[in-house]
């Protein structure tokens, strides 16, 4: 399906807590192409969100080599780390992680304000991102205007705005309901058809079988890694959504 | 980020918490009004001091004859008359560096009008008197050298002295008035002077020439000056070296021996007006290193409020890292937010500082003196102020780790 977008090779992370080591992650290696969408399932403690963050730029591995579009990431800077999450990664966090206070159009505007992007077109970017996730209408209101179905949209325009290669999805379903949810996975769904890779952290097997890969983790190691046709995620019809 | 685009971030932040960011920058706004308003005080009081002996003349000096000693009690300078009138000769013709000298006569008497009468100080004095004390004749002419020669029985009266006998803006010249049954011709009126350093009123005193002063206050010629020399020197600069060159004059004259004591004194006045300039200078640094104190405690204010400020904040610094704010991004962020608020801070504080030294002049009728340089510098300080309190809690908070800062509750 495409050239190979990630690439871990033997990765893990070590933390110390105290006097003990605690290896979240024992040499991982796996490889995502572009254009794939992979759920990464476990247990709590299994390291999917250890690998998360190592994959997302959030993070460095302990040891192992990590490639991001064809450069070595593991031994970069904070700055340039900084600078990949900008260009190259989007990310979606469950508790949706907006800057409150702040119109829904401003925080989508975000990245692009880190990116050095002029306010005009900021502005046109970020209107453009918030249509395509259905909240034209939406644009002013403040987070704590909008349920949390719209603010998890809103999470999405704003990691996709900076049009990614990748985006990181951090349990994006987990605060919100069933139908909502499906809701959201179409949206990705949609994404994926436009060439963006998903890598999907989640521990419902129901949001996973919207992925095309689910690759399972346990104690650190990679348990399995399977590939799957995935589950056509149909939104309910427009409107059917209860507005706070 | 351009500059322009962390600034509207800061000012958004900080407006958001409005009442907390007035609070903050409420130190600093009393450090720099405090510092503002201490500096115009203190040259207010420079410049009333200034004012005070340029009325009193320029680069003078003041020879007073010596002392008596009598069954071991000393009198005071002036008490024994060792001064005279061929040494007030040889200071005109052969020190250097005095451009005037005139012999000031002094004796306390009633000045007696038609109908009203006033005890004041009588002065003798020479035409030269009033060019060194920069003291021009409102109304008449002034005492000349044909009146020095003569002995003329004329008198100039001080402003004082006309409200007095003939009634405030009188014009009395051509009048006469007694002195010690002794009746005087007013030839003018003196302008107004204004008081002395001390508080003494200049303008209550009337002058004649010192000829007359010998003749009918004192009464006789006398070898000795019963009373002082006023002189003035070239310039400001030569105020020490006519000191000195009159010194040796006096002490060749006197015939006194090598390492006894002068029969004389001789006072410099522009040393006395510099000494008090002095102790208004360390009065307002003073006065402005305790306010300068004040300001770093509203830095510090400010620090403490920024770290909170960063803490509480924690997860949205973690939001704005991963979506691509770099360390240096977060850092002047916060920064920027610090400098805004000493620098509100230092804007607020120069509006309220003028305002109280305005509000402090007025109160005690002095001139208003902003100083340009001083507010500057405070502005500057405060800014800097900003910059070094503030760099502490934006470093904590660019040095966040984003996934620690995004848990953060």
């Amino acid at each position: 399906m495409g050239k190979p977008l990630i690439e871990a090779s033997k990765v893990s992370k070590v933390y110390r807590m105290g006097d003990v080591d605690v290896h979240a992650l024992r040499d991982v290696s796996l490889t995502i192409n572009e254009g794939e969408s992979v759920a990464v399932m476990g247990p709590s403690g299994s390291g999917k969100s250890t690998l998360m963050n190592i994959l997302g730029c959030l993070d460095r591995p302990s040891s192992g080599g990590y490639w991001l579009v064809g450069d070595e990431v593991s031994q970069l800077d904070r700055n340039a780390l900084a600078r990949l999450r900008n260009r190259t990664l989007g990310f979606v966090f469950q508790s949706f992680n907006l800057l409150s206070r702040t119109t829904a159009l401003e925080n989508v505007e975000l990245p692009l304000l880190y990116a050095g992007v002029s306010a005009r077109e900021r502005h046109a970017r970020a209107h453009e991102a918030l249509e395509h996730v259905g909240l034209g209408e939406r644009m002013h209101h403040h987070p704590n205007q909008m349920s949390g179905g719209q603010q998890q949209r809103v999470a999405v325009a704003r990691a996709l705005v900076t049009r990614p290669r990748l985006i990181v999805a951090d349990e994006p379903t987990g605060n919100l309901d069933s139908r909502t949810s499906v809701e959201i996975m179409a949206l990705f769904q949609e994404l994926g058809r436009s060439g963006i890779t998903l890598l999907l952290v989640t521990h419902e097997a129901d949001i996973a079988r919207y992925a095309s890969r689910v690759v399972v983790m346990h104690d650190g190691r990679v348990q399995s890694d399977e590939r799957q046709t995935p589950l056509r995620a149909e939104p309910s019809p427009a409107g059917a959504e209860v507005s706070p | 980020m351009s500059p322009l685009q962390v600034l509207r971030v800061a000012v958004r932040a900080l407006l958001r918490n409005k009442m907390r960011s007035f609070l903050t920058t409420l130190g600093v706004i009393i450090g720099v009004s405090a510092v503002i308003a201490m500096v115009a005080i203190g040259e207010g009081a420079k410049a009333r001091v200034e004012e005070a002996f340029a009325s009193m003349g320029s680069n003078l000096l003041v020879v007073l004859s010596g002392t008596t000693s009598a069954s071991g009690a000393h009198g005071g300078f002036g008490s024994m008359p060792t001064l005279t009138w061929d040494d007030l000769k040889a200071i005109r013709s052969e020190a250097s560096a005095v451009r005037y000298a005139s012999p000031q006569l002094r004796s306390n008497q009633q000045v007696i009008s038609e109908d009203q009468n006033w005890a004041t100080s009588i002065n003798g004095v020479s035409p030269e008197y009033f060019l060194m004390r920069t003291w021009p004749t409102a109304m008449g002419s002034p005492i000349s050298q044909s009146d020095i020669e003569t002995g003329s029985k004329v008198v100039l009266l001080g402003q004082t002295v006309v409200d007095k006998l003939f009634g405030s803006n009188a014009d009395p010249t051509g009048q006469s008035v007694r002195i010690q049954k002794t009746p005087f011709q007013i030839i003018g009126v003196l302008g107004r002077k204004g008081q002395s350093a001390t508080g003494q009123d200049y303008d209550d005193a009337v002058f004649i020439p010192y000829t007359t002063f010998q003749a009918k206050i004192q009464g006789g010629l006398q070898k000795f000056i019963a009373g002082a020399l006023m002189i003035s020197a070239v310039s400001s600069e030569a105020t020490t070296r006519a000191q000195n060159q009159i010194a040796t004059l006096l002490r060749d004259r006197h015939h006194i021996p090598i390492g006894a004591e002068d029969d004389f004194s001789i006072r410099n006045l522009t040393e006395m007006a510099s000494a008090q300039q002095e102790g208004v200078k360390t009065l307002t640094t003073l006065l402005a290193s305790i306010a300068a104190v004040s300001l770093i405690v509203g830095g510090i204010g400010i620090m403490n409020i920024m770290l909170v400020s960063v803490t509480e904040r924690t997860r949205e610094i973690g939001i704005r890292m991963a979506v691509g704010a770099r360390p240096r991004d977060v850092l002047s962020q916060f920064l920027v937010e610090a400098l805004a608020l000493s620098i509100a801070g230092g804007i607020i504080g120069i509006l309220l500082g003028l305002l109280a030294a305005n509000r402090l002049a007025a109160n005690f009728g002095w001139p208003i003196l902003i100083r340009i340089d001083v507010i500057l510098i405070a502005v500057g300080f405060s800014g800097l102020v900003g910059v070094v309190f503030g760099l502490y809690p934006a470093q904590k908070a660019s040095r966040l780790d984003p996934i620690e800062a995004l848990r953060y509750e």
